[in-house]
């Protein structure tokens, strides 16, 4: 049984719009599934229907199994959701936030106290339980809305999204809640605009541009198709212009860094050779950006 | 899934909140309406004399207690689920499997409650200025208990279709207010030109003033069953409208 399953699902706004198309999208049980797109490419019209804030036009959504129209309540408490813009009262305690939406799932008092102290200890929140949830930074209002959406534990999560503006110390420590949350049997469904978090967490993909799916696959296959390595080069000397070497190509982003896309089937040994003959001496290299970034960019461009 | 607890934990909530700030929602209409009962009651209703045999002062309690029950049972719906849409909390409800008759049920019980309360208050309050006669408490409980869930109904029709506070501010200030004044609290009917007693039968209002008061005064305009009757229609009328609306998600989905 899928997770979800979403068949022929179109989208068309009271202005006209059309955000989507028909997409058709399974996501297995257990799945750390990443779903990307452009801003407006339709991935929250997606989620919105998904999670029954948004009214499809046509075609049909289902939770493990269970259609989100016909058996609505069996299909949402399946679902857990995290959505991009901050959705709780804000005039709420933490810990009141969690109890009120354990509440709405018709959890009782006695078991909800119990879980929403597991899901603040897990976000680091439970030294902030009693504060007015206005008075949290930015970063941990996320995390309550993370820790909110696990109350029910629900058997698909779906996180819009919740790494943007996040500091990297905070970023981390939500990508190892995400992957414990994972193990623990629970799929995942990932937005995100920082496609190395993508890439490094989630086993396959959907890429979706101008509401349809125009990729979904494996994340190893998706890679596979790279066929260019980028990588910055930190060299000894200032250049004026980037050399210019046949198969590949160079562009100076500084007088002393350059960058350069290489065939795969160039090793870089061969490039050593090609920038030693031009005097061009090497400090050091990195990586230009994230394989899965130039792939999207190359996919929806 | 147990709904029960979804009821209590929405109706807990906004009961919670509007005891929370009970300076906001219980003290003011205990203010306005000493007012009401010092300058109508006293001062102009000494000179008015008596209606239908009631001493003026008598008569208006009735109906000042009923307005407030109307206007704090309408307002604290229609702000508390709009406030909710505006600050996008309502998505909480939405995504979770609460039925939308426990949504209604929820808002409109904490509606009812905050309109009886202040009735309460302004019940008491009247206490300093005349003795209040009681001819038929059932009638009276009734009349109070119908009113304050039509008129919930009423303010989350309105926070439905609010899409900002002056939408809220709009019905109460453009159409309560009016139907209010004109419906029999501060005179009887009768003393109308017959055009506009029969203009004024089209006022829901006045059949509950009329019905409410004649549960203290044992007086009233109209027929009591006809005035309970036509409540109770409104309110089913009103629940349908509702129940489709959130069905539909008209003002809260898309």
């Amino acid at each position: 049984m899928y997770a979800l399953s979403i068949e022929n699902l179109t989208k068309t706004y009271s202005n006209g719009f059309v955000a989507l198309k028909g997409i058709d999208l399974d996501v297995e049980e257990g799945d750390f599934f990443a779903l990307l797109g452009a801003n407006g490419a339709g991935k929250s019209t997606t989620i919105g229907i998904v999670s029954s804030l948004i009214n499809k036009t046509s075609g049909s959504v289902s939770i493990f199994g269970h259609d989100i129209v016909k058996n609505n309540k069996q299909a949402k408490m399946n679902l857990g959701i995290v959505p991009q813009e901050i959705n709780f009262n804000q005039y709420e305690t933490v810990e009141n936030i969690l109890l009120i939406y354990a509440g709405y799932f018709g959890i009782a008092r006695k078991e909800a106290k119990i879980r929403a102290k597991k899901a603040l200890k897990q976000m680091h929140l439970w030294e902030k339980r009693d504060t007015v949830s206005r008075r949290l930074s930015g970063g941990m209002k996320r995390r309550v809305m993370i820790a909110r959406a696990l109350i029910p534990k629900p058997k698909l999560l779906i996180l819009d999204e919740p790494t943007a503006g996040v500091d990297i110390e905070i970023r981390r420590s939500m990508w190892e809640m995400m992957e414990q949350v994972n193990k623990e049997g629970t799929a995942i469904i990932l937005t995100t605009h920082y496609l190395e978090e993508a890439e490094n967490l989630c086993r396959n993909i959907a890429i979706i541009h101008e509401g349809m799916i125009v990729e979904n696959s494996d994340m190893a296959t998706l890679l596979s198709y790279i066929n260019v390595n980028y990588f910055i080069l930190d060299l000894e000397k200032t250049l004026i212009t980037p050399p210019e070497i046949a198969g590949y190509k160079f562009d100076l982003i500084e007088d002393k860094v350059l960058s350069v896309a290489i065939p795969k089937s160039n090793s870089l040994n061969q490039l050593f050779e090609q920038l030693s003959i031009h005097n061009i001496q090497i400090k050091s290299l990195k990586n230009k950006s994230n394989r899965l970034e130039q792939l999207f960019m190359d996919i929806v461009q | 899934m147990n709904t029960l607890i979804a009821l209590y934990t929405i109706s807990h909530k906004e009961i919670h909140r509007f005891l929370r700030i009970w300076p906001q929602t219980l003290l003011p209409p205990a203010i306005s309406t000493s007012l009401y009962f010092l300058i109508f009651g006293k001062l102009i209703g000494d000179r008015v004399g008596s209606i239908n045999g009631v001493g003026y002062m008598d008569y208006i309690v009735p109906g000042v207690i009923l307005m407030s029950v109307i206007s704090h049972a309408y307002s604290n719906v229609a702000s508390s689920f709009y406030a909710a849409k505006f600050q996008s909390h309502v998505e909480e409800l939405l995504v979770a499997p609460v039925s939308s008759w426990v949504i209604l049920v929820g808002y409109v019980s904490a509606g009812v409650l905050r309109g009886l309360m202040v009735g309460s208050v302004v019940a008491i309050i009247s206490l300093f200025f005349t003795e209040l006669q009681v001819y038929n408490l059932t009638i009276i409980l009734v009349t109070a208990f119908f009113t304050a869930i039509l008129f919930s109904l009423a303010g989350f029709i309105n926070a439905i279709f609010a899409n900002n506070f002056d939408d809220i501010a709009l019905i109460p200030n453009f159409i309560l207010t009016p139907l209010n004044y004109l419906g029999g609290v501060f005179y009887s009917v009768s003393m109308l030109p017959e055009i506009w007693q029969h203009i004024s039968l089209a006022n829901p209002i006045l059949y509950m003033i009329n019905s409410f008061r004649y549960g203290f005064l044992g007086i009233s305009d109209i027929s009591v069953e006809l005035a309970l009757g036509r409540v109770l229609g409104f309110i089913v009328l009103l629940t349908l409208i509702c129940l489709n609306l959130l069905q539909k998600g008209t003002g809260i989905r898309d």
